[in-house]
């Protein structure tokens, strides 16, 4: 029988297997941050041992960083001494940093594609669920815990057991307004926050097959908001292409040596996947969360579901109470107050561009505050040199500097209790972008449209 | 073996935000974090402590938590498993756990036992009708026991974890045996 492109994979990085199934893998690349490693170092002192690999460990600070005047001391004394304490890590232990000042910082699920540290056929992990999204790129990425974190760093491997795997095609012509961010938070929704536990998804089918690569870092960053350790899309063209030449992709004749394996990473016919789904693009509108976990969503012009069409009342009663909204109520009209465009799933150049396109002329509604967190300082550069941070400001948005910002609410850019944001992000649970905070998730266009208009809109009645 | 009440959470898709909220994920070492646990459901606005959560009744106590399905989904944070622990539980009981929590929790010595819906029912049925309801886990078995009605629910664990939880061993000790044979890999190895 054939393989799938994850058990290629998978099974080339296999050092060694225990007795009952668990696999001591091997990891190519290791992404760390200020929040979730300081405890991973702190073992390695404590057992008097050096990081095995430095070479294959780059660090960053994002998650709880300032996103205004960066170059100055972080305020929050706790805050500064987290990034502080990732700094005398890295220099203690030889690790690569891109900390706060340095051109190439930013969140981390942003810089690794740009930088062309992330690759097909790689392993990648970090101590944050959202690894997911350099799957994207044809590469097992999973998000683990500071235990985890610590393993990587004394042996270069993981000890971990090999998932089951399901297959999840998108099939045909994706209408216009629709986003790879609605193409996911739809399969979210049918397949529920816990529908991909125990299971590594790979995407596939026309409608992927479509996606830019930045579009496809979208839909596996969030494979984890359906319980799904991982997601990946089997490399192509497009993946060839946008590798070539950056900073850490290999040049010249090392390029061709890899591109020659590359091409052999794709899901054999005859492969076998535990779990398959096959949806049609066409059924696909602009999305968009109502509730208090990503598997809550509805089609923009549709109805949050009626009591009667739940089965955990208790649990629905809860979340609805939460968001202030009232089943089989409809979401178009409902007033808002923020617009946050950011985070790893929705900050690269592509989804600032795409919003500096629509904004073009427009101004924002005087009662909505909108944020614009770029993914790395190099996005933000970018976006400057295209003139994108005139636009944004002619429309009355911030562009600030790079972090996770108020995807998590870490640091001090929340949303108050009680308001509503439409958010780029990619979690709407409880209190995730501040205390009594209120999110709806939905694509960089849909939120930009809600920002005109102060309320939620359909975007495609203002396209064209 | 362990024998002994727990505290009922019965809410599915607990997430690991309203576990640890992000704000207190700032410290850099792995103590104290039990007095932020589920923090925004504990203390209403003012950091005054809601009488209607559970954790502030003090008719529930216990050293195992139990809660609805996908306990644990979310963010990797393994804070979530150290404020659980910290808090003084060293098992928690769901019919489904989130992945990325699950391991995290094996990895500190706070045991996930996954039940059956109808097990799990049969708990919070148990401690509604008796908040001193006792309940025995036994690891080494592999079973939990519903003391009340005499129930038993045999429950799976990865071997090498259920090695390591019983015996004390370590992840990283192990990994570090392993350093001639990772380095014979690389050996083998292109990373382009």
């Amino acid at each position: 029988m054939g393989k799938t492109l994850f058990d290629k994979i998978w099974d080339a990085h296999v050092v060694h297997t225990l007795e009952g199934g668990t696999d001591v893998l091997y990891i190519d690349k290791h992404f760390i941050h200020e929040v979730t490693s300081p405890q991973a170092f702190d073992g390695l002192r404590k057992r008097q041992i050096q990081v095995f690999r430095p070479n294959q460990t780059v660090a960053t600070a994002d998650h709880n960083v300032p996103t205004i005047n960066q170059h100055l001391p972080i305020n929050d004394p706790l805050s500064r001494h987290q990034v502080e304490t990732l700094t005398s890590n890295c220099e203690a232990f030889g690790v690569p940093l891109y900390g706060l000042g340095h051109p190439y910082q930013g969140i981390v699920h942003v810089i690794g594609p740009e930088l062309g540290i992330t690759k097909p056929g790689m392993t990648i992990v970090c101590g944050d669920s959202h690894t997911s999204t350099h799957g994207a790129f044809g590469a097992i990425a999973f998000g683990i815990g500071t235990s985890q974190v610590e393993q990587v760093l004394s042996s270069q491997c993981v000890l971990q057991a090999k998932p089951m795997k399901m297959r999840i095609s998108v099939e045909g012509q994706i209408k216009e307004g629709v986003l790879s961010k609605d193409i996911i938070l739809y399969i979210i929704s049918k397949l529920t926050a816990s529908g991909g536990t125990g299971y590594f998804v790979e995407y596939a089918g026309s409608a992927i097959r479509s996606l830019s690569m930045e579009a496809r870092m979208t839909i596996c960053n969030m494979s984890i908001e359906m319980g799904a350790r991982g997601g990946m899309i089997a490399p192509d063209e497009t993946t060839f292409a946008y590798v070539k030449g950056r900073e850490f992709a290999p040049q010249g004749p090392a390029y061709e040596e890899a591109l020659a394996y590359w091409q052999t990473l794709y899901t054999d016919e005859d492969a076998h996947f535990d779990a398959e789904y096959v949806f049609d693009a066409a059924d696909i509108e602009p999305m968009i969360t109502y509730g208090t976990n990503p598997g809550m969503g509805i089609g923009i012009t549709g109805h949050i579901p009626g009591m009667d069409e739940v089965e955990n009342k208790v649990n629905y009663e809860k979340s609805l109470h939460y968001m202030g909204l009232d089943p089989g109520q409809e979401l178009l009209g409902k007033r808002i107050e923020h617009v946050f465009i950011g985070s790893c799933t929705n900050s690269r150049i592509e989804d600032l561009r795409l919003v500096a396109e629509f904004l073009q002329g427009k101004t924002k509604s005087d009662h909505v505050q909108a944020m614009i967190i770029p993914g790395s300082k190099q996005v933000e550069l970018q976006a400057r040199r295209e003139g994108l941070d005139k636009i944004f400001e002619a429309a009355g948005f911030f562009l600030r500097e790079p972090g996770c910002s108020a995807c998590l609410g870490m640091n001090e850019d929340k949303i108050p209790a009680g308001e509503y944001c439409v958010s780029t992000s990619n979690r709407n649970f409880e209190g995730r972008q501040g205390p009594g905070a209120r999110t709806m998730l939905a694509s960089p266009l849909t939120a930009a449209a809600c920002a005109i208009a102060g309320k939620i809109v359909d975007v495609r009645e203002y396209l064209n | 073996m362990l024998q002994s009440t727990a505290v009922p959470i019965p809410i599915e898709d607990i997430d690991t935000d309203q576990i640890i909220p992000a704000r207190f994920l700032k410290a850099t070492s792995r103590e104290g974090f039990g007095e932020n646990l589920f923090r925004d459901w504990r203390y209403s606005k003012g950091d005054v402590p809601n009488p209607d959560f559970i954790l502030n009744n003090p008719t529930y106590q216990g050293q195992i938590l139990v809660a609805g399905k996908n306990f644990g989904c979310g963010s990797s944070r393994e804070h979530a498993a150290w404020s659980i622990y910290d808090a003084g539980f060293k098992v928690v009981v769901s019919s489904f756990f989130a992945d990325i929590f699950k391991g995290n929790a094996l990895n500190n010595g706070l045991l996930p036992v996954t039940v059956s819906p109808a097990f799990l029912d049969g708990m919070f049925k148990s401690i509604e009708q008796n908040p001193n309801a006792t309940f025995t886990v036994s690891l080494e078995d592999q079973t939990i026991r519903n003391d009340s009605t005499g129930a038993t629910f045999s429950f799976d664990i990865n071997a090498y974890k259920k090695m390591c939880l019983l015996n004390g061993y370590d992840d990283i000790d192990f990994l570090l045996s392993l350093k001639d044979k990772i380095a014979a890999f690389e050996k083998q190895q292109v990373i382009y």
